[in-house]
């Protein structure tokens, strides 16, 4: 008895940062709406600063003040990063600023091992929490127990400081309504200035709290974004009791899990919350969105087919590509096809992002699932390569079905937050289960059948397969179904009130986009020969979104240039230099800050003010009705 | 040293890649070497430098039969996928006549496939997994670091003569840990049927909850603990197990721990007398090794940590391979490395001609503390070709060529 | 009555919220042809009324009876297929497509093509988007973007995708709410005037009383959720206690003054 009251009290020690930083992360969502991808970029940040100073400043006092000026230096960085990049893209589509963060995380990646070296570093223990008491035999840590007091005084006091202060208040009513809050005269930039460095504060504190226990080192922060995006959404955006709780109950799942699963710890968490979106759309603790932007964007363009002059540039363009072979050796070859397979994936999921206006966190769980399913048909079953290329990709149509019909009941972050999980889920089986997928090992030697080995037809058969499925979803786009589906964007309450049934049409985009996905997937694993659970992982999910957003989330063909774009400087920079991160992640936020509307976006932008202007109507510009 | 062409993006890189090529000096010989070095740079920095020193020490000695040998080094970003583009790149644009490095088993094992594939010899540096010699292990690869299978040989042996009876397992759940596991288990109990395995902690690698972990484990009351966690998860169940009192009055045997890379960190925390395998380079004396950590420091002014000796024999290995074999032809390169035998700062390895694995070894001894760092003592160098199965077993796990 | 058919007959509808009675034992019948309005104070359960009947919400208690069929606690899109346009107090159109595009996604809808992948939508009943939008005067703008529509065009599109499911029945939730008072009447005109000639039933709620007054058959008077009068617009006028209603509330039958913007 003794033992299980123990656990519990580790688990609640465990709640301690992860609430800290997921309170951080909600408080800065319920006001900005800003998913901010560097959060736990600011954690690790944390880490690292608290390290350097406790390890300047001697004795007690030295440390807890050095933990304190830790997170307020990170905070200050924390307001910097605010005024001087998200300032410039509050009003860029949603999720672009998921797109700026992301690419601030990846400088940071490199830019803390360019600072404080690549190796593991060991902070100090905290003075007068060194040792453990003893519980009826078990060993009970002093600085549990410290940690599990802190986290409710923290709440405590966000409680206060949002229920008693007028800051508290504004702050409140804007995670209800934003407009009604600018509408009041408050000056709002420095409202969401503030809210961001308390954020940022928090997620600071929560790593500089972590170095008596942990190490610290350059991977902190995307092994604490993804729990505590899962606690968030769990406990319900923008809510900080939701964040206590949620915390609490993840970090106990995991405390007791292990005593029962062992293997599984890591799906439970993910189960768990998968569990709560179904039931409890909002999480446990959230509210029902309040009109808030729609996802993605709202242009004020119509998308329209290509005039025939366009269509014959695609063909010449295609044209072009299809004569690499004769200028291009292999190694060209293989990165053409590589960023073909990476065209189809991205067009896939711009199919359900731009067109469909459901983000998913996720979508690389498809791509794998194809990759995978190749692998099963090939090496298990012996089939010939034209037979897995056609019966692959239903391994991630069936997924596609499976989890989509699931997460097409929920909308915005959520959705995105529930594609998570299912891809993580995917990904665990596939890591954990080595019997069955070879586990990290993977699956080898699927290479390609004689007719499609060499460079050359394998480069072909990718472009080729790559135009079918762009023209393909083209078609989709502006077929009855695609103009149902962007219905289902624009508006649920009239598409519903046209006869559309949304969830259907929701459910069955992303069957496609899941298939498409499949397919690009089976290529992969045929250009690569073999298949690894980073198919299916976080950061292929997120290289697809940053993909769409690059190219332009408003167009309709910026998936494909975006895609391009992307690949080519990834993997020359990958070849050229080891801070490829620090390069790529620049690249990102410069494009965002000077393109807001991604590269085929800007095109358009340019386009449409060399041509006359219409004369415009007086603009009343229409109130985008929410979710019902 | 990496090469960096002043070009700007697209399409022009690849083609200026081939057009390189084309000029290379027939001089030269050039082998590509891949590593993660942007995920892992404490692990692949050492390494690195390591390669740099066999580099220099080869060329200075008069290159490979009077050619200047070139290192091409890419870096992987820590994925499958990105190794396999840059072996291509090394083989296609590059033209290197072989492939050398990789650090992860998952990256290992692709590029050994894709050695297998196109046809490339490849010598693998420092993947642990028994898979790459043994089940997919296949005629173009060679490993140079002693195995999974060899090091769990290693720690058997030692945590045999343990009186323990109860022992319990902490290992990261994924390909590397379970292997680490299944053969640490299956060797001990042909050792010693007497015991029970109380207890398996399978923690997610790189997420390791210390405290639940290490409270589970005591839970359990096991004799001794075999660990396979490294890295930040070590740093942390040591940190817990050091507070919570596991690690008292319990035998702890570990893989890879003594090596300094993950030893170093631990600093002051780092548990006594745990048997571990790794690399007590302030304890060898040897000419050869002397001869080596003189030469290291030198350059560097910095001590070696493992990666170095596996970065360093790796290049001295390939240049042993290349000059005996006088060739880039890949069967040659195989003729030549099957059976070779070379001289390294651990004595003298060699490379099977059964499995292509090396018998590089390592070291066995004990943590302890000294100054407040983490050090090993009573090492004791174990040889790879000692630690290794029969050859009928290898033979059965290994697919015919 | 008339002789024409029941389109809508609605039998004790009530609705609470958490113990507040929003709809109240409410009992109507609609004919064929026939506009009637619903007319009350803000919050007196005109909206929910019309989410009930739309099937936006469910009824709490109560029967719908819609065109012989039993549609209480049907969803809308449900409601849609048996042949009823709906137009919103807050126009719902599709902001990132054009006016003809808007139209033609309804006739998608209603020709039972929202699985077609295959067609160009662009083309897809082009003629017939055409002749609705030119039915409510706004051919002009077929090819403009939907976002960039002033209110009263938005209102007007809302009418023509309305009748795209060639109606026998349209609900109308504030038709005219934030728009001019000369737009006002043309648009209630044109809605008139399209429902005589086709024999469609119109149901609407409205705070001009002008426009209730000037274009309804029939009136229905609810206050705090109950039905409190019902009959000709003159009927309805003499009522003591609908002046009551309203003149306590410093409302007064001519709404000229107040140019309500949407609420």
């Amino acid at each position: 008895m003794a033992f299980y009251f123990v656990q519990f009290l580790t688990g609640l020690a465990s709640a301690a940062s992860l609430f800290l930083v997921a309170s951080g992360l909600s408080i800065i969502f319920g006001v900005t709406r800003i998913v901010n991808f560097a959060h736990g970029a600011f954690y690790m940040l944390g880490a690292y600063v608290a390290f350097t100073l406790t390890e300047r400043f001697s004795g007690a006092l030295g440390f807890w003040a050095g933990i304190v000026l830790a997170s307020l230096v990170v905070a200050v960085v924390g307001v910097l990063v605010e005024m001087v990049l998200l300032r410039r893209i509050y009003h860029a589509p949603e999720l672009f600023q998921l797109l700026a963060t992301f690419g601030l995380t990846l400088m940071v990646q490199d830019l803390v091992v360019m600072i404080w070296g690549p190796n593991d570093l060991l902070g100090r223990r905290a003075p007068g929490f060194k040792g453990a008491v003893e519980f009826f035999g078990q060993n009970i840590p002093t600085y549990d127990l410290f940690l599990i007091a802190l986290s409710p005084i923290v709440l405590g006091l966000l409680w206060l400081l949002f229920q008693r202060t007028r800051w508290g208040v504004l702050v409140r009513a804007a995670t209800q309504d934003r407009d009604m809050v600018a509408a009041l005269g408050v000056n709002q930039k420095w409202l969401f200035t503030s809210v961001f460095a308390l954020g940022v504060f928090l997620a600071a504190l929560g790593g500089a709290l972590q170095i008596p226990r942990d190490a610290v080192h350059h991977a902190l922060d995307l092994r604490i974004i993804v729990d505590v995006f899962v606690v968030v959404v769990i406990g319900g955006l923008g809510s900080i009791i939701g964040a206590f709780v949620a915390a609490v109950l993840v970090s106990e799942l995991n405390a007791f899990g292990i005593l029962i699963f062992p293997k599984i710890s890591i799906i439970l968490v993910f189960l768990v919350m998968a569990v709560v979106l179904i039931v409890r759309p909002w999480g446990l603790f959230g509210k029902q969105e309040a009109a808030a932007r729609r996802t993605p964007g709202l242009t004020v363009n119509p998308w329209r087919p290509l005039t025939s002059g366009e269509r014959l540039a695609a063909w010449a363009g295609l044209a072009v590509a299809a004569m690499l072979p004769l200028v291009g050796g292999n190694y060209a070859l293989t990165v053409g096809s590589e960023i073909a397979i990476f065209v189809i994936f991205a067009a896939s999921l711009h199919f359900l992002m731009s067109v469909g206006g459901l983000a998913s966190f996720g979508h690389a769980a498809y791509f794998g699932l194809g990759a995978y399913g190749i692998a099963f048909l090939a090496k298990m079953a012996g089939l010939p390569m034209i037979v897995c290329l056609l019966l692959g990709p239903l391994l991630g149509c069936l997924g596609a079905a499976i989890f989509g019909f699931f997460a097409v009941q929920l909308s915005g972050v959520y959705f995105a937050m529930l594609t998570l999980a299912f891809a993580q889920i995917v990904w665990s089986v596939a890591f954990q289960w080595v019997a069955v997928t070879g586990g990290d090992n993977g699956i080898l030697g699927l290479w390609p059948e004689k007719w499609a080995a060499g460079p050359a037809s394998f480069y072909w058969l990718s472009i080729g397969v790559a135009a079918l499925a762009v023209a393909a979803l083209r078609i989709i786009v502006f077929s009855p179904f695609g103009y149902a589906l962007r219905a289902t964007r624009d508006s649920l309450l009239r598409s519903e009130a046209i006869g559309i049934d949304a969830k259907r049409i929701q459910w069955t985009a992303f069957v496609i986009a899941g298939s498409v996905a499949g397919i690009a997937g089976a290529l992969f694993a045929y250009l690569k020969g073999s298949v690894f659970p980073d198919s299916l992982g976080i950061s292929l999910s997120v290289d697809a979104l940053v993909m769409v957003l690059l190219g332009g989330v408003e167009t309709v063909s910026g998936a494909v240039i975006g895609a391009i774009v992307y690949k080519m400087l990834s993997i020359w920079l990958v070849s050229q230099t080891d801070l490829s991160k620090l390069v790529l992640g620049g690249v990102i936020v410069l494009i965002v800050v000077a393109f807001p509307k991604g590269i085929v976006g800007m095109f358009e932008t340019l386009r449409n003010r060399r041509r006359p202007e219409l004369p415009k109507p007086a603009l009343l510009k229409s109130r985008i009705e929410g979710a019902e | 040293m990496r090469r960096r062409y002043l070009l700007g993006a697209g399409l022009a890189v690849m083609v200026a890649g081939m057009a390189h090529s084309a000029f290379a000096q027939s001089g030269e010989i050039k082998i590509g070497e891949i590593n993660s070095y942007s995920l892992l740079p404490a692990f692949t920095e050492p390494y690195r430098k390591g390669w740099q020193l066999a580099l220099e020490e080869v060329n200075a000695a008069g290159g490979i039969n009077g050619k200047k040998l070139v290192v091409v080094s890419k870096d992987d970003s820590g994925k499958p996928a990105d190794a396999t583009t840059a072996a291509n790149e090394l083989v296609s644009s590059e033209k290197v006549v072989m492939l050398t490095g990789t650090f992860l088993s998952n990256i290992g094992l692709a590029v050994s496939d894709f050695a297998n594939q196109k046809k490339v010899f490849f010598l693998a540096a420092e993947p642990l997994t028994d898979a790459i010699t043994w089940s997919k292990g296949n005629r173009y690869t060679f490993r140079l670091r002693p195995s999974n299978y060899m090091q769990a040989a290693m720690l058997a042996e030692a945590a045999a003569k343990l009186p323990a009876k109860r022992w319990a397992t902490v290992a990261p759940n994924y390909e590397y840990g379970q292997s680490a596991v299944a053969v640490f288990k299956k060797l001990m109990s042909e050792k010693r049927p007497d015991i029970q395995w109380v207890d398996e902690q399978w923690p997610p690698f790189g997420k390791l909850d210390a405290g639940p972990v290490v409270q589970a484990i005591a839970a359990a009351n096991p004799e001794a603990i075999l660990n396979v966690t490294f890295g930040a998860d070590l740093v942390k169940f040591v940190r817990e197990g050091n507070t919570r009192g596991l690690f008292k009055n319990r035998s702890v045997v570990s893989f890879l721990t003594g090596e300094p890379e993950y030893l170093d960190p631990l600093k002051e925390e780092t548990p006594e007398g745990w048997i571990v395998t790794g690399y007590p380079w302030y304890d060898i004396k040897t000419p050869e090794h002397d001869k080596f950590i003189k030469a290291y420091q030198a350059k560097f002014n910095d001590y070696p940590r493992l990666g170095s000796i596996v970065g360093y024999q790796t290049i001295k290995a390939a240049a042993a391979i290349l000059a005996k074999a006088n060739s880039d032809d890949p069967e040659k390169l195989i003729a030549a490395a099957e059976g070779l035998s070379m001289p390294s700062p651990f004595g003298e390895i060699t490379f099977r001609k059964i499995d292509h694995q090396s018998t590089l070894g390592a070291y066995v001894g004990k943590t302890a503390v000294k100054d407040g760092k983490g050090i090993m003592v009573n090492s004791v160098y174990r040889k790879g070709s000692d630690y290794l199965p029969s050859d009928a077993e290898v033979s059965k796990m290994r697919p015919k060529d | 009555m008339s002789t024409a058919p029941t389109l809508l007959s609605v039998e004790g509808l009530s609705k609470s919220y958490g113990g507040v009675h929003a709809v109240r034992n409410v009992s109507f019948a609609l004919q064929a042809g026939e506009i009637l309005a619903l007319i009350g104070p803000n919050g007196a359960g005109k909206s929910t009324c019309f989410d009930m009947l739309n099937g936006q919400t469910t009824p709490g208690a109560g029967r719908i009876n819609l065109l012989g069929f039993d549609t209480t606690g049907k969803k809308p899109r449900e409601v849609w297929r048996l042949g009823v346009g709906r137009t919103f107090q807050i126009t719902a159109t599709f902001p990132t497509m054009t006016v003809r595009e808007n139209v033609q996604v309804a006739l998608v809808s209603y020709g039972r093509q929202l699985f077609n992948v295959w067609a160009s939508t662009p083309q897809f009943a082009r003629d017939e988007a055409g002749r609705l939008l030119e039915l409510v005067g706004m051919s002009g703008y077929a090819e403009r973007p939907c976002g960039e529509l002033a209110y009263g065009d938005l209102k007007r599109l809302e009418l023509a995708i309305a009748l795209a499911n060639q109606p026998k029945l349209l609900l109308m939730d504030e038709p005219t709410a934030g728009m001019a008072p000369r737009e006002r009447i043309e648009l209630m005109r044109l809605t008139a005037g399209i429902a005589r000639e086709k024999s469609i039933g119109v149901l609407f709620t409205e705070h001009d009383m002008d426009v209730v007054f000037e274009h309804a058959d029939r009136i229905l008077v609810l206050n705090r959720g109950s039905l409190i009068a019902e009959g000709s617009p003159e009927e309805v006028r003499r009522n003591p206690q609908v002046r009551a209603i309203y003149l306590g509330e410093g409302l007064v039958y001519d709404a000229r003054h107040r140019e309500g913007a949407p609420s």
